[in-house]
């Protein structure tokens, strides 16, 4: 075999990729030829150079971390585009509103429900007069005691008709999916409904509403909540709730 | 509920297993595409893409050696980049011819080469190769995968791997001669 052929072959024998056949001819020409064993071993020398760790080109420091967080939003769903991120400020912000805006919604629609009961309440109340009052009495004590043992709560009964506001009676309703107190007054033939629960937080202040027609006051004192209607004017409405208050 | 739970549970399980399993390669892959590209910012963002692809295909992966796959992707992330750029790179001629490499002309003494190689100059050699020339230098003799790897890789035959190898080393020996006669 020429030498030019057995120089082909020492890359191959030196990377380990040669037949055994052709490897043990190779390695009886080393030592005879000094052109080749020359070849060799500059060819080792090459390689052994090559091997060197600072050859290699390293990568900065912030690539690994950047890599991981292209694939931390590749994983959860997003896009690959680095636009993307500059979305997520924007998005939080309408998950944000999309939930406040639920909670006022939520809140509105929990009190407005209420309101709906109420006058759905006081019209039924006023068809016929039986299902007006359970207990007709201008008498606190005789109204107040009447609920005792029907309520798990002991509604304040009072009557004003030295106001101008006389009590005519009580009678058990179930209104925000339980029983309530339901006070009757009457002034200038307006009957006037004042429901009372027992609150499930502190005293707010008296907020005013007209529900299909009925002006309707809600508000909450000492532990108790409370909901007049009626469709006397708001102004004397207001007169009654005043009287409650004290 | 249930749909939520796999939905979140799945892809951290499959990122920690692709991370587990790949991550690790993030200097063979910088290295690889370096070389390739010949500019750092490219190859960082090669490098990115080719996360990016190799977690999206990770599910076809199924088993083999993990550095070969990933490289694979990342010199085809290389050459659509270099396409895209029109790269002269890839215009350069390849003679692939498996003629022998002549090494009479630094097989003298002089040419220092049984000495020990300067490496700024080695690697500046080593970039003034042809791509062809220069990925299968990078692949055998820094990643050291075997001729089948590179020949898989790089879709070649093994008698090419082995040729352009071969050539690519002498065009290193030469190189360097005549840089090392330039400096005396």
């Amino acid at each position: 075999m020429k030498c030019e052929e057995f120089q082909s072959q020492i890359h191959a024998y030196s990377d380990g990729e040669l037949d055994l056949t052709k490897s043990l001819e190779l390695e009886q020409h080393l030592p005879e030829c000094a052109v080749c064993s020359r070849a060799y071993a500059d060819l080792k020398t090459l390689r052994k150079a090559l091997r060197s760790d600072s050859l290699r080109f390293e990568p900065n420091a912030n690539l690994e971390a950047r890599v991981k967080s292209a694939l931390r939003r590749e994983a959860h769903g997003g896009g690959t585009s680095l636009g993307w991120r500059w979305l997520i400020p924007l998005f939080s912000a309408a998950v944000l509103l999309i939930i406040f805006s639920g909670f006022l919604l939520t809140r509105s629609s929990g009190d407005d429900l209420v309101a709906r009961e109420i006058v759905s309440s006081h019209v039924r109340s006023l068809m016929t007069p039986d299902h007006l009052i359970d207990v007709p009495s201008e008498d606190p004590h005789t109204v107040k005691p009447w609920f005792d043992g029907k309520l798990d709560f002991s509604p304040p009964v009072r009557d004003f008709t030295a106001q101008g506001f006389a009590l005519i009676g009580g009678r058990l309703d179930y209104i925000a999916n339980r029983p309530v107190a339901a006070l009757i007054y009457e002034r200038r033939k307006h009957q006037i409904n004042v429901f009372i629960w027992p609150a499930a937080s502190g005293d707010t202040r008296a907020a005013a509403q007209v529900q299909q027609g009925y002006n309707v006051i809600h508000w909450t004192k000492s532990g108790m909540t409370y909901w007049a209607i009626s469709d006397l004017n708001l102004a004397e409405l207001q007169q009654l709730q005043g009287e409650l208050d004290k | 509920m249930v749909f939520t739970k796999r939905s979140q549970s799945e892809p951290k399980n499959k990122l920690a297993s692709f991370e587990a399993a790949i991550l690790p390669h993030l200097n063979s892959a910088y290295n690889y595409a370096r070389f390739l590209l010949q500019n750092e910012n490219d190859a960082e963002d090669v490098v990115q893409e080719s996360y990016l692809r190799a977690f999206k295909y990770f599910q076809g992966y199924h088993g083999g050696d993990s550095r070969s796959w990933l490289l694979t992707i990342v010199r085809n992330t290389s050459y659509n980049l270099l396409q895209q750029n029109r790269s002269r790179q890839l215009v350069d001629s390849i003679d692939d011819s498996t003629e022998v490499p002549d090494t009479s002309e630094y097989s003298n003494p002089e040419t220092v080469l049984r000495q020990r190689i300067d490496e700024d100059l080695l690697k500046q050699a080593i970039e003034e190769l042809p791509i062809t020339f220069r990925e299968v230098l990078i692949l055998r003799e820094m990643e050291e995968l075997s001729y089948k790897e590179i020949g898989t890789l790089c879709d070649l035959p093994l008698g090419t791997v082995m040729s352009r190898l071969a050539r690519a080393r002498a065009r290193l020996q030469v190189k360097l001669a005549g840089k090392i006669n330039q400096e005396i």
